[in-house]
């Protein structure tokens, strides 16, 4: 017999996340003939919603109310699942801070076999689950094969699987809170700290100059500004020049920065991880400058140029000023 | 305060074109530039601060082979008190879960109050401290990006979450943490310091000295297995202009006002 799939839910403020819709869709790729189950974990009113919001996409729902998991502390949720879960279960969970959090741990507890940051789910053969992972930074795809023979967990990336249309599977929800009664953990959550405004919002710019490792050091981040100046653009960035301390976290574009939705991005020596990619929405014309061939954003970029930054920007900027020196006559 | 921190040695993938090899089952490795995982950078770097506060020692171990010495040496010239080699035929081909069984067998061998470990290495998986943790029934964090210690018993910890917002945390010792990039400025390492630890002698363990027994690691008892590598193909792709500079310049600056970013 299959064995039983269940999407550990996110939610935040009474809503799921995208990645509830999106585990759904995943888990037909694991097993179309064995309709998944969504588990959720949380407290009062904002965890009713939640439930009831996922009972067309899902056959079954599981409520697990509890105080203590008012807060998505990965530690005690890990101690919950490890309280309902039946072995051999397969655990589909969204690969962001909270499942980073949270699966590791939960396959040893379970003693299940674990992938993490699934982009394509390929189906079963024999005992093994067939997915796609990626390496070297998005560089290189592989095809890895999972023993799912005694259950698994799954992290699955936010985006990779496109959410089905119009399901209406009318799922019961069914309370497994009293399975589960008090959990207590060596980390207890105290406060989320909001990130700081900063200098210059790249939320509200409709040109981005965004530069990567490939700007080299903090001196040549005037070299990005001066390009930026020219369009009347921002300077964003991606993760590499926050932690160098080159640029603030406030310039910062990705899953752990800022997602913006300008009209053009111009990635310049940025090489393109999924968590820089996962903050750049509405579609902008994207034109990567990138002196690697082999740069993932070449696969996403509407235009590419192979080049070095260094020597590339001034002389772009040199050729805007020209123009707008011409058309201001 | 006892710190280990888990290292691994690493394409460089800043440094780095992938290739793939003629049979697709590998990368091309001949003319790669290795390095430290630079998240595992940072966690010894973060390592080497709390001990300079709070007083104790460091130990950098990595599982491996006999060419992931030079980090070791690197950290240690860092200021790493000490480095562990940790190899073995038997651990060849373990999966996540086979490495963090070797690496709870090396820490049960001493008295660790804080374990540290990169968030992720080139595979992407964020998968062994969190692994390494629930083993050893120790609390676990990720994406760890600031540590302060509170006393003896705990620390105040933040996890880097979406949009740049910090989830504050205590945490009771002994814990494992995944250590975000950009936490602290890693200290620079240079050839001087390199060679000051050349000699110094770096003890290696292999399964014996470990106790680990040989069908719970290496390729036997791995559940997860890379079949093949392949060509990414995530979008369309970009249309790439082959231009000289010029007409490069030229043609971007044409498309860029064509999509109004020209005003």
């Amino acid at each position: 017999m299959m064995a039983r799939i269940f999407a550990y839910i996110v939610h935040r403020a009474g809503v799921a996340e995208d990645t509830a819709a999106e585990l759904a869709a995943a888990a037909i790729k694991v097993d179309a003939a064995a309709p998944a189950t969504a588990i959720v974990c949380g407290w009062g009113a904002e965890l009713d919603a939640v439930c009831e919001s996922l009972r067309a996409s899902y056959a079954e729902v599981w409520k697990i109310a509890n105080e203590a998991l008012a807060y998505p502390n990965a530690e005690l949720i890990r101690k919950a699942l490890v309280k309902v879960l039946p072995p051999g279960c397969i655990v589909l969970v969204p690969h962001e801070h909270f499942g980073i959090d949270l699966a590791p741990g939960l396959s040893i507890k379970t003693n299940a076999a674990f992938v993490s940051d699934v982009l394509a789910i390929e189906g079963i053969e024999g005992a093994d689950l067939k997915v796609v992972r990626q390496e070297f930074g998005g560089q290189a795809n592989a095809h890895v094969r999972c023993d799912i023979s005694s259950g698994a967990v799954i992290t699955v990336r936010p985006g990779a699987c496109k959410p089905l249309e119009g399901a209406s599977l009318g799922g019961a929800v069914v309370d497994k809170s009293a399975d589960v009664g008090t959990v207590n953990a060596g980390r207890r959550y105290l406060q989320t700290l909001v990130a700081e405004a900063g200098d210059v919002d790249i939320t509200k710019h409709a040109v981005l100059v965004s530069v990567g490792r490939g700007i080299q050091e903090k001196e040549n981040i005037a070299i990005a500004q001066d390009l930026a100046d020219a369009l009347g653009a921002a300077v964003s960035c991606s993760r590499p020049v926050v932690d160098a301390k080159w640029l603030e976290k406030s310039r910062q574009v990705g899953s752990s920065g800022k997602t913006v939705k300008p009209k053009v991005y111009l990635a310049c020596g940025i090489s393109g991880a999924f968590q820089h990619l996962a903050g750049i929405k509405g579609n902008p014309f994207i034109i990567a400058i990138n002196k690697n061939p082999k740069a993932p954003i070449f696969q996403v970029a509407d235009v590419g140029i192979v080049d070095d930054i260094l020597e590339f920007l001034p002389e772009l900027t040199n050729k805007v000023r020209e123009m707008r020196g011409v058309s201001a006559k | 305060m006892e710190i280990l921190v888990c290292a691994r040695r690493v394409p460089d993938t800043s440094e780095n074109e992938i290739a793939l090899n003629s049979a697709g089952n590998d990368i091309e490795r001949d003319e790669l530039v290795y390095s430290i995982n630079e998240p595992d950078n940072y966690a010894v770097e973060e390592a080497l601060q709390i001990a300079a506060r709070a007083g104790g020692n460091v130990t950098v171990v990595t599982v491996g082979g006999e060419d992931d010495e030079e980090i070791l040496r690197r950290e240690m010239a860092m200021g790493a008190n000490h480095g562990v080699l940790i190899t073995d035929g038997a651990f060849a081909g373990s999966d996540g879960r086979g490495i963090a069984t070797i690496l709870k067998a090396f820490v049960q061998k001493g008295n660790y109050d804080l374990i540290l470990t990169g968030v992720q290495a080139e595979d992407g998986a964020a998968q062994v401290g969190g692994m390494l943790a629930a083993m050893l029934d120790y609390p676990f964090a990720s994406l760890v990006n600031a540590i302060e210690v509170l006393d003896g018993k705990k620390l105040k910890i933040s996890r880097e979450i979406e949009g740049g917002n910090k989830e504050m945390n205590e945490i009771d010792l002994p814990c494992v943490l995944s250590i975000q990039t950009g936490i602290n400025e890693p200290r620079y390492v240079g050839m001087r310091g390199i060679r000051a630890v050349a000699s110094v002698p770096i003890p290696t363990y292999g399964a014996v000295e470990l106790g680990v027994a040989a069908g719970t690691v290496g390729e036997a008892a791995a559940k997860v297995k890379r079949v093949d590598y392949f060509v990414p193909t995530l979008g369309r792709g970009a249309e790439m202009l082959e231009g000289d500079r010029e007409e490069n310049i030229e043609k971007l600056l044409q498309l860029v006002a064509a999509k109004g970013g020209l005003k």
